[in-house]
């Protein structure tokens, strides 16, 4: 157990500072527009694959993401902006310095994730008893709730929204590094739940319940722990979106991003996190490629959608997760040909 | 309780209604460890519902249900399977899309003590615990001769071997008690053969009691040492087989149109 802890200490230790030397290395020689694009990718990605261990893998079909998105965004804000100015006279709290920029970071992406996690968690709970379109609208209704309270609290900005969070995913050259973070972690922790057997039984749930039940799995449980896991990385997605771009107002957590966050699940192959991640880079980068086209821009967006739906309805990926092995054992597999059953 | 010689499973007096139509009424049955008993009735008397009032997944209306000595009113199905209670199901709901190894060691993960921490740090101890289920869902499948599809997709599977699955997933869950539904519909004569042998033969390498629900007289008869006769949900007989063959009214209710059609 000892030798365990300490190599997996050694690997995410190495991992941090790869990340951080690619953050300061690459980071300052991108331009800023692609750096922007770049940023705004891995947060849609940590969305789509949150979104994923919701409605791929546990089969709980949500669509109001953008929801959770908005909680997390307006919980890091308020921390940075309405609290942390009261606190400040704690030395590792102090803004402009490597230590306070990241501890406050750390604190706001904690409190968003905690916040969306209890959205997560309030929304959850009818998933209990609703299936299907019900439960799609519950949620929908979420996400307009969120963002109507948004619109009519002062206290945040109301339509105006919330300006002047302090740039600290930025500072330092911090924004790769902690964007790569978040999507590491969101994906490590779907792709490690997926090859346990306990995360088997999240799929179960989504294959048949009623079976999943009988079989012993509390598919109360399995249900409420995709919503909470799923909204935690929404919420902490928010706070990076915030503490970069340094200003949010309701309408960026529209029901359009909820949709289009659960088209970028569809579109992946409903259940495969490599799915999820390729179509959340893909929607979040073609619009900015298709600049191009001006007026026609969103029409060729659209029509892209619509022929990939009909050349895949499976999604890109299907059920399939990418991997190096797996190809190799596809190959194999054809040369034996297939078992007669 | 079931170790001084109690009965296994008691349902009492269970009366179950949906809005006005009582779909199992003042019903009771007991099964004794290591009993195989069969429930028959004709199509709509109530059989499904039974199992479904047993394994928890409806809740009686009237009356008790006890297993291993404690009443499962309450208790959700998983639940009721973690007391030790696995059933199939008569239209097979197996997880289509996951391979038949998988639909296996779901099943087995209930007795399994990784949380959700564990499994997404991938902890020794979830390592170790994984691949004991695997180990054990392997076994199965090899025991129930399934182990050739191991990592085919469920739903890809013959239809026989569908069946064959369902049974093993639910051995997963390690139960004193295995409810089959219909195990045999579908089947063909010498698939039917098979599975006697296999039910007999899980029956003594598991030590477990067995209810079944079936049609087909043939498996009922040849296989179970006592039945129940449910009719409009009611039992309206019970005995062993000789006794359920030249019963009046069991031949009334069911096997006299069936010979008749």
């Amino acid at each position: 157990m000892a030798r365990w802890a300490l190599t997996r200490l050694a690997g995410i230790s190495a991992t941090l500072a790869i990340l951080y030397f690619i953050s300061v290395f690459v980071g300052p020689r991108m331009q800023e527009y692609v750096l922007n694009v770049v940023i705004l990718c891995g947060i849609y990605v940590v969305l789509a694959v949150s979104l994923n261990l919701i409605n791929g893998i546990t089969g709980q079909f949500s669509i109001g993401h953008a929801g959770f998105f908005a909680v997390g965004a307006y919980t890091g804000a308020a921390w940075s902006v309405l609290w942390l100015p009261r606190i400040i006279d704690l030395p590792f709290l102090k803004l402009g310095t490597f230590v306070g920029d990241a501890t406050n970071l750390l604190i706001a992406l904690v409190l968003g994730a905690l916040a969306a996690g209890i959205a997560g968690f309030v929304v959850g709970l009818p998933s209990l008893r609703l299936r299907g379109d019900y439960l799609a609208i519950v949620t929908l209704g979420f996400g307009e709730v969120i963002r109507v309270l948004l619109l009519n609290t002062e206290a945040v900005g109301g339509a105006r929204g919330m300006s002047g969070i302090p740039a600290l995913v930025g500072s330092f050259h911090m924004e790769l590094f902690w964007v790569l973070l978040l999507v590491m972690l969101v994906i490590l922790v779907s792709r490690n739940l997926m090859r346990s057997v306990r995360g088997l039984t999240f799929l179960a749930v989504r294959e048949d319940e009623i079976a999943a039940d009988a079989m012993g799995v509390n598919t109360t449980k399995v249900k409420v722990t995709a919503f909470v896991i799923g909204s935690m990385f929404a919420g902490a997605a928010g706070v990076l979106y915030a503490h970069f771009f340094t200003g949010i107002s309701p309408d960026a957590f529209d029901m359009n991003s909820s949709i289009i966050i659960t088209t970028m699940v569809v579109l992946g192959g409903t259940g495969s996190i490599t799915g999820s991640v390729v179509a959340a880079i893909l929607l979040t980068a073609l619009p900015e490629f298709l600049r191009f086209l001006k007026d026609y821009r969103m029409v060729i967006f659209s029509m892209t959608l619509i022929i990939m739906m009909l050349t895949r309805p499976q999604g890109i990926f299907g059920h399939r997760e990418f991997s190096l092995r797996g190809l190799f054992r596809r190959k194999e597999r054809r040369r034996e040909g297939s078992a007669p059953v | 309780m079931s170790g001084m010689g109690g009965a296994l499973l008691e349902a009492r007096s269970v009366t179950k209604q949906f809005g006005g139509l009582a779909a199992v009424s003042n019903f009771s049955v007991s099964v004794n460890p290591g009993e195989l008993v069969g429930l028959i009735g004709p199509n709509g008397a109530g059989k499904t519902t039974v199992f479904n009032l047993i394994t928890g997944v409806y809740d009686p209306t009237v009356g008790e249900i006890v297993f291993d000595g404690k009443v499962i009113n309450p208790l959700k199905p998983y639940q009721v399977t973690a007391l030790g209670m696995a059933r199939t199901f008569q239209n097979t709901r197996l997880f289509k899309n996951l391979t038949a190894l998988e639909n296996v060691k779901i099943a087995g993960n209930i007795r399994s003590k990784a949380g959700l921490g564990a499994a997404i740090c991938r902890t020794p101890r979830l390592l170790e615990n994984d691949a004991r289920l695997e180990a054990t869902a392997l076994a199965l499948l090899e025991k129930l001769r399934l182990a050739h599809v191991a990592d085919l997709r469920a739903g890809d599977l013959a239809y026989g071997l569908q069946r064959r699955l369902e049974i093993a997933r639910a051995l997963a869950t390690q139960p004193k008690l295995l409810l089959l539904d219909e195990p045999a519909a579908g089947m063909n004569p010498q698939e039917k053969q098979e599975l006697r042998e296999l039910i007999r033969e899980i029956r003594t390498e598991f030590g477990l009691t067995v209810m079944l629900i079936e049609h087909d007289m043939k498996v009922v008869m040849g296989l179970c040492e006592r039945i129940y006769v449910l009719d409009y949900g009611q039992i309206i007989a019970h005995g062993t087989p000789e006794q359920i063959r030249s019963d009046p009214k069991v031949i009334a209710a069911y096997l006299g149109t069936e010979t008749a059609a």
